[in-house]
């Protein structure tokens, strides 16, 4: 918990924020309306005596009152997906559109690449990236259960992400989902900090850097980025946003965030970033009973 | 073009015998009829599909096309096991692609869906065919594939990958 002490001047209520991380998280899982609507699977979970509440902000996600739902029939048929509440929110914002080509360039254990393809129908292609083999066989296991036909997998660095092996010029939309210090996962995850160290998250900012870099490369213009992490840390977000608005033709926009946040830092550690990545938006423990996170939405203008 | 099966590359499926240039690789023809013959689910239903082999025998199916895919670990679905003397269907196609199946389904009823997916073997009656089948059982409403059960001498037996199983 100590290496959260640093983000005191930032967080409202840090007393508050500091509980909320000691507590364990609910058990949220999201519907994957691919292989079945949303009311059929809540029947099933009432005819196996497991109960739920509705998020209201999103009709597909449900808390669970199991913290085993992958003992349901409903998971059984790929009908759920255990995904934390507020890792359900970039897919939502990327707002991917039936038919389109989008990549998601940090993709394993696929999640989020589930959801994407869920919203997009099942049509059109998503390109779902990573560059580790281990975690991509879980990816594959994951997209296979969910019933997914129109996800491609590739194994590639997405620092230099190459269209090639698909015959692309450009994706859509990207949703980069970065590699992180994962702060915001503590709750589910108690020695998320033990090995934290600054230089740590330095090093994984240069990371960061690379792969939203290519990711706005590899997007037609008037498309859409974004730039998602699950820690707080402002040198792995609104620094990396603040870098490629410098080194890509891009802008950050508005969104509408439909869970309680805070706008993103234009100021940290001496050092200020671009006034727009205050569109950013910044989630913490408290306010929704979440993991932490940082979501930023970029158009690509050329 | 293609000179020999690959297990690192995708092949799309020739869509008939005319245009094979590989022996032993399944035909789109071929994989349609068999899902309609073996289940009853007409070629209508993959209409917006198309079928790639990547390994000896190993069909996948992805939604649309793709202009040849080259270094490419996953497209789409694993789907169906060719190659051999009884063609198999994957776990999650059937799960996918089963549900409108009028033709060698067996209903489980809960017992038996629970000891299913559990993948154990059962005695059951049954006086379809013999093979693969698909294993359904009633849920929300509605019947549900559970998965591909193979029938044999009166015995059904679980054929859902131990990745798959439903643990308690």
């Amino acid at each position: 918990m100590e290496a959260l002490s640093r983000y005191e001047p930032i967080v409202d209520d840090f007393e508050a924020f500091l509980a909320a991380c000691e507590r364990p998280l609910p058990s949220v899982v999201r519907v994957n309306t691919i292989k079945a609507g949303v009311e059929r699977a809540k029947r099933a979970l009432e005819e196996g005596d497991v109960g739920y509440e509705d998020r209201e902000w999103n009709p597909r996600v449900l808390e669970l009152d199991t913290d085993k739902p992958g003992n349901t029939w409903p998971y059984f048929h790929g009908w759920i997906h255990g995904q934390e509440e507020v890792s359900s929110l970039p897919a939502t914002v990327l707002d991917p559109q039936p038919g389109e080509r989008v990549l998601d360039a940090c993709a394993a254990p696929g999640g989020k690449t589930a959801q994407i393809a869920a919203l997009m129908d099942d049509t059109g292609l998503v390109v779902a990236n990573d560059n580790n083999l281990g975690r991509l066989s879980a990816l594959r296991f994951n997209a296979e259960r969910l019933g997914l036909t129109n996800v491609a997998v590739t194994r590639q660095d997405a620092r230099n992400y190459s269209l090639k092996p698909l015959s692309l010029d450009a994706f859509d939309r990207v949703l980069v989902d970065a590699p992180c210090s994962c702060e915001g996962t503590i709750r589910k995850n108690p020695d998320a900090l033990d090995e934290w160290t600054l230089s740590h998250v330095e090093g994984v900012s240069g990371v960061q850097k690379g792969i939203l870099k290519r990711a706005i490369q590899a997007t037609r213009e008037g498309g859409t980025v974004v730039y998602s992490t699950c820690t707080f840390a402002p040198e792995e977000n609104e620094a990396v946003v603040d870098h490629v608005l410098e080194a890509e033709g891009c802008r950050v926009v508005e969104f509408e965030s439909p869970l309680d946040s805070r706008p993103g830092v234009t100021e940290w550690d001496g050092e200020e970033y671009d006034e727009s990545v205050e569109k950013a938006r910044r989630y913490y423990p408290h306010h929704n009973d979440t993991g932490g996170f940082f979501c930023a939405k970029l158009e690509v203008t050329g | 073009m293609t000179e020999s099966n690959s297990g690192q590359r995708f092949d799309r499926l020739p869509a008939t015998a005319a245009e094979r240039e590989l022996e032993n690789r399944a035909t789109r023809e071929e994989v349609l009829e068999w899902w309609d013959e073996r289940f009853a689910i007409g070629p209508e239903e993959f209409e917006d599909h198309s079928f790639w082999e990547k390994g000896a025998g190993k069909i996948w199916i992805l939604h649309g096309e793709v202009p040849s895919p080259t270094g490419i670990e996953g497209l789409g679905m694993k789907f169906l096991r060719t190659r051999q003397e009884h063609w198999k269907p994957t776990t999650n196609a059937v799960q996918r692609f089963g549900g409108g199946a009028t033709r060698n389904v067996i209903e489980l009823g809960s017992k038996e869906a629970d000891a299913f997916v559990r993948g154990h073997d059962q005695e059951l009656e049954w006086d379809g065919d013999w093979g693969y089948l698909i294993a359904a059982h009633e849920i929300a409403g509605g019947r549900e594939p559970l998965g591909v059960g193979l029938y044999l001498h009166g015995e059904l037996r679980s054929v859902v990958p131990k990745g798959r199983r439903r643990e308690d």
